[in-house]
């Protein structure tokens, strides 16, 4: 066991400064309005720095950095911007415990997660953008003897990105990371509850990119992200957020007839059949584990599995081992590289999963392990932790259709597969899916009949790049982690030419 | 409670909460709130200027909320099909300590509206379910 010491520390590996002004146009820049936000760590709840307060003055003085930027990246050749990521990747690479320990100060996740989970993904996000985009192509189609159609990819320019604060770093890398790629200049807002992290990874990659293509604007939502979503000057607005947000950001898109990518959510079902327990082997141990994973990140994560449907035939055993593999999880300080489950990210988090702690109840659904906030002693006494908590009810419950994005997970019954499938899809979102079984063509037929965008298959919380990312019905528009996102990203320039001399008898 | 004692109604309001409230309004004007679900920042209601977010079709009002202090009724809004999970629980609008969210309007004021939510009565449920707002 291992205690990293906090930034600042004499003997921590990273510090962060005092005060964060925005990054427009390759350096600081102080914030029109001057004003500042305090920014707390959850671990403790003491503030820890300050950070620039946008308004739409510095989201116009970032865009106009964009703007001057966006040319000549746009016309780099796609090795050379490719040679940039993979050159942030091993900067990152090289950096990667501080990162680590940036991130995990600022959002409360434990360090374990983040040098695991968060910044190898990070690292090899950018890597696998930078192949994506050299091995695109354009294409040709010869429309008759005398008539070419050529398919050039072009970027949009310059394009408006608003990140969550639940992986400050991993989410303003997904964004990031295709956008550059596909020749874009990027105005990023990150989530005021995380404000500065990124900038902790802006400091270690700030001389491999030219001034301007990556721009950050600090604030809140309704006083910087505002402005950027309902920017004439961008050409595309990205979004990873709550439905009510991404609907407001959509409306403001239209205002310019804006095209939007969101990704807003879910309330995954994790779906353990029968056959699951046949044997008690290294594959029960897994889907133990899978059924944990509503812990992982705190529940903080868009694709917990927050519904666990447990087939009736093992549903008494398989349950009792599943709350026992939840005690085992270790609840901790942070930066101790035993802890698995941390602090929640902000105050307001913690207060919105105990009120529906509190609903849960209400409605009748049985606590079988957890149920309250948890007070972890010492330095750690201010800071947001709540007991990992399992629920037993039905799926009609609010605690089973909506997020609580906390450490609970709520657990039903199913007799049959088409059982399982209608409860699974009762749901106002289909981000993402777990199915459980020994068997192939229950794995197959129930990952088609689900209707979210991922489904995994005897396996949860991957999320490695070149599977597409994205969700169903309330869950958003649009796929991450995948080339496909380089469409998203760029548009397609038709030349149609004509190499024949002739009028062709019009006028 | 800041609103009516007597009146079943859906939606009610803490009384820090309508004080919230109050300053937002002589900040900014009328308000409205819409229920936001999905991830992040979701199952909590936002907070904007009045037909900033715009409601429609898919959109059910729960309440327009008599706030002292207030002139115009505060609309709360939530989307239909995710109200068809709701109907059966009553709100109340609270304030907590906070970082604030998404566009909410009381986010650069260190506090954040949160709902806390019991189960309506069968008496309440009788008098709502025949209620029609427009």
């Amino acid at each position: 066991m291992t205690r990293f010491a906090a930034p600042g520390q004499p003997d921590a590996l990273m510090a962060y400064q005092a005060r964060y002004d925005h990054w427009i146009g390759g350096e600081y820049a102080a914030p029109v309005g001057g004003g500042y936000f305090e920014n707390p760590t959850p671990v403790t709840g003491q503030t820890f720095c300050e950070v620039a307060r946008g308004t739409a003055a510095d989201v116009e003085r970032a865009l106009d950095a964009a703007h001057a930027a966006a040319p000549a990246w746009g016309r780099t050749a796609p090795a050379q911007r490719a040679e940039v990521l993979n050159k942030i990747a091993d900067r990152m690479e090289q950096h990667l415990s501080e990162l680590a320990l940036a991130e995990s100060w600022e959002n409360g996740k434990p360090i374990r997660e983040a040098l695991a989970a968060d910044i190898p993904l990070a690292i090899d996000h950018f890597r696998y953008f930078a192949g994506a985009i050299r091995a695109q192509e354009g294409s040709l189609s010869e429309i008759d003897e005398d008539t070419v159609a050529y398919h050039f990819h072009e970027p949009l320019g310059v394009v408006g990105q608003i990140i969550p604060w639940n992986f400050p770093i991993l989410m303003a890398v997904w964004k990031l990371a295709p956008a550059l790629a596909a020749g874009n200049a990027v105005v990023l807002k990150p989530a005021e509850q995380t404000p500065v992290s990124v900038h902790y990874l802006m400091s270690l990659i700030a001389d491999l990119l030219p001034p301007g293509v990556v721009n950050i604007v600090n604030g809140f939502g309704v006083e910087a992200g505002k402005p950027l979503a309902s920017s004439a000057r961008v050409a595309k607005i990205a979004f990873t957020g709550e439905t009510t947000t991404g609907r407001l950001i959509m409306q403001y898109a239209s205002e310019n007839i804006k095209p939007v990518t969101l990704e807003l959510g879910g309330k995954s079902p994790n779906i353990f059949f029968d056959d699951v327990s046949n044997l008690r082997d290294d594959f029960y141990d897994k889907a133990l584990e899978g059924f944990t994973m509503f812990a992982l990140n705190q529940g903080e994560v868009c694709t917990c599995p927050s519904r666990a449907l447990i087939q009736r035939g093992h549903y008494e055993d398989f349950l009792a081992d599943a709350i026992a593999r939840t005690e085992r999880i270790v609840q901790g300080h942070p930066l101790d590289t035993d802890t698995m489950v941390g602090a929640q990210a902000s105050n307001d988090q913690l207060e919105k999963i105990l009120s529906y702690l509190d609903i849960g109840q209400a409605e009748g659904a049985k606590v079988l392990i957890g149920g309250e906030r948890v007070d972890l002693g010492g330095e750690l006494t201010g800071g947001y932790y709540v007991q990992p908590t399992i629920f037993q009810g039905s799926n009609s419950m609010r605690i089973f259709q909506e997020e609580i994005f906390g450490p609970v997970v709520s657990v039903a019954q199913f007799d049959t597969y088409d059982d399982a499938i209608r409860i699974a899809n009762d749901s106002l979102y289909g981000l993402g899916a777990g199915v459980w079984t020994r068997d192939a063509r229950t794995a197959y037929r129930a990952g088609r009949a689900i209707q979210a965008g991922r489904v995994w298959t005897n396996c949860y919380h991957l999320y490695p790049a070149h599977a597409a990312f994205g969700g169903y019905k309330g869950s958003g528009i649009g796929r991450e982690n995948h080339k496909m996102m380089l469409d998203h990203y760029q548009q397609t320039k038709n030349l149609l030419v004509s190499y024949s001399p002739k009028a062709m008898g019009f006028f | 409670m800041a609103t009516q004692q007597a009146k079943v109604a859906r939606v009610a309001v803490t009384e820090a909460a309508a004080a919230l409230m109050r300053s937002l309004y002589e900040a900014n004007g009328p308000l409205m709130f819409h229920q936001s679900g999905g991830c992040c920042d979701g199952s909590s209601p936002m907070c904007y200027l009045a037909g900033e977010f715009r409601t429609g079709a898919s959109d059910v009002l729960l309440e327009r909320l008599e706030v002292e202090g207030v002139a115009e009724p505060v609309s709360f809004w939530m989307g239909a099909e995710q109200f068809e999970r709701w109907r059966h629980t009553h709100l109340t609008v609270d304030v907590v300590p906070g970082r604030g969210s998404g566009f909410s309007l009381e986010a650069p004021e260190g506090v954040r509206f949160l709902i806390r939510s019991r189960l309506l009565t069968d008496a309440e449920e009788e008098v709502l379910e025949r209620r029609t707002l427009s």
